[in-house]
């Protein structure tokens, strides 16, 4: 749609600015103005230049906990993005079968996140939950709140419940709009399957999976409330994700400082992600008009 | 504001980025432009390159404090070189 | 994201006939496979909140044998739990109508005009959907108790603008701009004013969009847990958070923790019930 050249529309736009001004930019000033300073409680500061970014990027903690997050990010993204789309594929096109599935794999999508978190604790626990109990029966050792191995399983299989149904929504949105045409000049060619998958749905799915990727790769990279609920990090610090400890430092230590110097690198990192999703995404909606 | 924990540098620091952007607004408002195509075939206005220019500039420092450790100010050089690359050719 | 069309069906277009009952089969399989994954862990709490504890805990059963709704009971009673979610409700609503009171008329602008920096403060927006609520919970914590809001409702729900504002933004604007212009053009040289026509014509036009930004602003408030955890002790003490806690005590609940999970779905599993038609197309967006 062309849109019209109007300035006033600044005054609609203006109690957005202010709401989210109050709640974003106020606070990263804040965390800006202590990750510069040292503080021994009581609001006294005193000016430490850089030494907490220099510290933090030289911290071990921090580079595993990174180390962690990259490894977590790539995991559930080569799992999810081709389960996805082999599940988007394998959907009803139409009719009441189609909806039954989609609402039933929106399910997941709307469960609250600490929920999330109880439900694959209490389903992976040896004593009392379906999926523990089975697989000790089956004489498979598993216990994810002492083994690291099993520890990870749980999160990645749990992420995996949680999110690939959105992934498989987004191809399925993008399968749906492949016009009859291109199947059937597939079928003029007798194209076999994987031909019409390489050459006919995954070009048209490109844009929505981009945007899959790039959702997922943003939300599994701050994710916080799933993996806290079931492991809280542990055993150890094995599954210590970014986020997770970030708030060990910010509110369970009260270190200032280093959490605002951490926060700092991190948002960073938030931002260029973002920037490139934004781009990706205007770019495409250009394309397709 | 107590709380916030203001010290001068960061104050400046934050005095310097509002004035940037009040530069590039009156900019954007008294000379109009078309946004063009670059080398990362993207296309980008003047708003754009700064927001570049200044994300990587970010990094820029990060990298010279983790890699170096030493004479910070001279990340500033290395800025300067990266926002007139990215002006020229983004 | 073009229009979805559902007449493609790739299914129907594929040769032999045999060879597409084998297909359709193949589907089947894998959509119940992938269902059943689905759904098992939820079954798994839904039986769990409706045993006793000595069965949870003494014997494995598949479905409840000795059938008891005293988990329920136990969670509408007790007031530590009650106030959970009659605190979380209180905060979600206040969050949902501010976040839409000042996310329309933005989108508004967003979708119907150029103006100066309309890219870049829709990109800053985003950003904020994109950040990580752990960089934001130590801020957030100095700035409530500095201006006296800590432990407050209206904390909660102003911190979760955080990402709610620029989601309702977000997706109103795909749907507001699926409105055609002329209809505002018409409606302002019939003398509509721009309040008038805003309430009366568009709002409804968009009733959908409405709804779907709603929902979501209701469910990111009611699903998150740092910052409302964070912000909060006592008096406006969410049930996300009580939920976490009991999981510190030595002696777990386990029969009124699955009730207690099994009702924070209700209402999530009741909406997506009311906007089931909407859903394929709210993630078609991809703007979720």
């Amino acid at each position: 749609m062309d849109k019209t050249l109007n300035h006033k529309a600044w005054f609609l736009v203006l109690p957005v600015i202010v709401l989210v001004a109050f709640s974003a930019v106020i606070p990263l000033m804040t965390v800006v103005n202590y990750s510069v300073q040292d503080t021994f409680g009581n609001n006294q500061f005193f000016w430490v230049g850089l030494e907490w970014f220099e510290e933090m990027l030289h911290s071990e903690r921090m580079w595993d906990a990174l180390g962690r997050q990259l490894l977590f990010s790539a995991i559930i993204l080569t799992i999810q993005i081709p389960l996805g789309i082999f599940v988007a594929l394998n959907m009803p096109k139409s009719g009441f079968w189609s909806s039954f599935c989609l609402v039933m794999m929106s399910l997941p999508l709307l469960i609250p996140w600490n929920v999330v978190g109880t439900i694959w604790q209490i389903f992976g626990r040896v004593d009392i939950g379906l999926l523990g109990y089975t697989l000790d029966a089956l004489g498979i050792s598993y216990n994810y709140t002492q083994d690291i191995f099993a520890a990870w399983v749980t999160i990645i299989v749990m992420d995996v419940w949680h999110w690939t149904s959105l992934v498989a929504l987004l191809a399925f949105a993008g399968l749906k709009s492949i016009p009859d045409a291109y199947y059937q000049a597939a079928k003029i060619d007798q194209a076999s399957r994987w031909a019409i998958f390489r050459y006919i749905e995954l070009p048209k799915m490109m844009g929505v999976l981009m945007i899959a990727i790039l959702l997922r790769f943003m939300d599994s990279f701050m994710i916080y409330t799933e993996p806290f609920v079931v492991t809280g990090g542990g055993p150890g610090n094995a599954t210590t994700l970014l986020s997770i400890d970030l708030v060990k430092m910010a509110l369970g230590q009260f270190d200032l400082g280093p959490a605002a110097a951490f926060s700092i690198m991190y948002y960073l990192v938030i931002l260029i992600i973002s920037w490139v999703f934004y781009t990706v995404m205007t770019n495409l909606e250009k394309k397709e008009g | 504001m107590e709380w916030m924990a203001w010290t001068w540098p960061t104050a400046i620091f934050f005095i310097i980025i509002a004035s940037t952007l009040t530069v590039f607004t009156v900019l954007a408002i008294k000379f109009p432009e078309a946004p063009r195509m670059g080398v990362l075939r993207i296309e980008t206005t003047r708003g754009d390159r700064l927001f570049i220019t200044l994300l990587g500039s970010a990094f820029i420092n990060l990298a010279w404090l983790g890699v170096i450790g030493a004479n910070q100010p001279f990340a500033l050089i290395v800025c300067l070189l990266y926002a007139a690359a990215v002006f020229r050719w983004v | 994201m073009s229009d979805a069309t559902t007449n493609a069906m790739p299914g129907s277009l594929t040769a032999s006939s045999p060879k597409k009952r084998l297909k359709v089969k193949g589907s089947v399989i894998v959509m119940t496979l992938y269902l059943l994954f689905l759904l098992l862990p939820i079954y798994w709490l839904l039986t769990m909140s409706l045993k006793t504890n000595t069965e949870i805990l003494n014997e494995f059963t598949l479905w409840p044998h000795d059938f008891t709704l005293a988990n329920y009971a136990t969670i509408l009673t007790d007031p530590s739990w009650y106030t959970g979610y009659i605190n979380s409700i209180i905060y979600v609503t206040m969050n949902t109508a501010i976040s839409l009171a000042v996310a329309l008329p933005a989108a508004y602008a967003f979708s119907r005009y150029r103006f100066m920096g309309d890219n870049h403060l829709f990109f800053w927006l985003l950003t904020n959907r994109m950040a990580p609520p752990a960089v934001f919970a130590l801020p957030f914590f100095q700035l409530y108790s500095s201006v006296g809001l800590f432990d407050t409702h209206i904390a909660v729900a102003l911190a979760h603008c955080l990402f709610n504002v620029p989601l309702a933004v977000w997706i109103l604007e795909g749907f507001m701009r699926g409105v055609p212009k002329e209809i505002d053009e018409t409606a302002y040289i019939d003398g509509y004013s721009f309040g008038r026509f805003f309430v009366k014509i568009f709002t409804p036009l968009i009733a959908s969009g409405i709804g779907v930004a709603a929902f979501f602003c209701f469910m990111f408030s009611w699903v998150e847990l740092l910052l409302s955890r964070t912000l909060t002790t006592v008096d406006a003490k969410p049930i996300s958070a009580i939920m976490t806690r009991t999981q510190g005590a030595a002696g777990i609940d386990w029969g009124v923790l699955a009730a207690a999970g099994v009702l924070t779905i209700v209402p999530g599993a009741l909406v997506i019930y009311f906007v089931r038609n909407y859903i394929a197309k709210g993630f078609a967006l991809g703007r979720v």
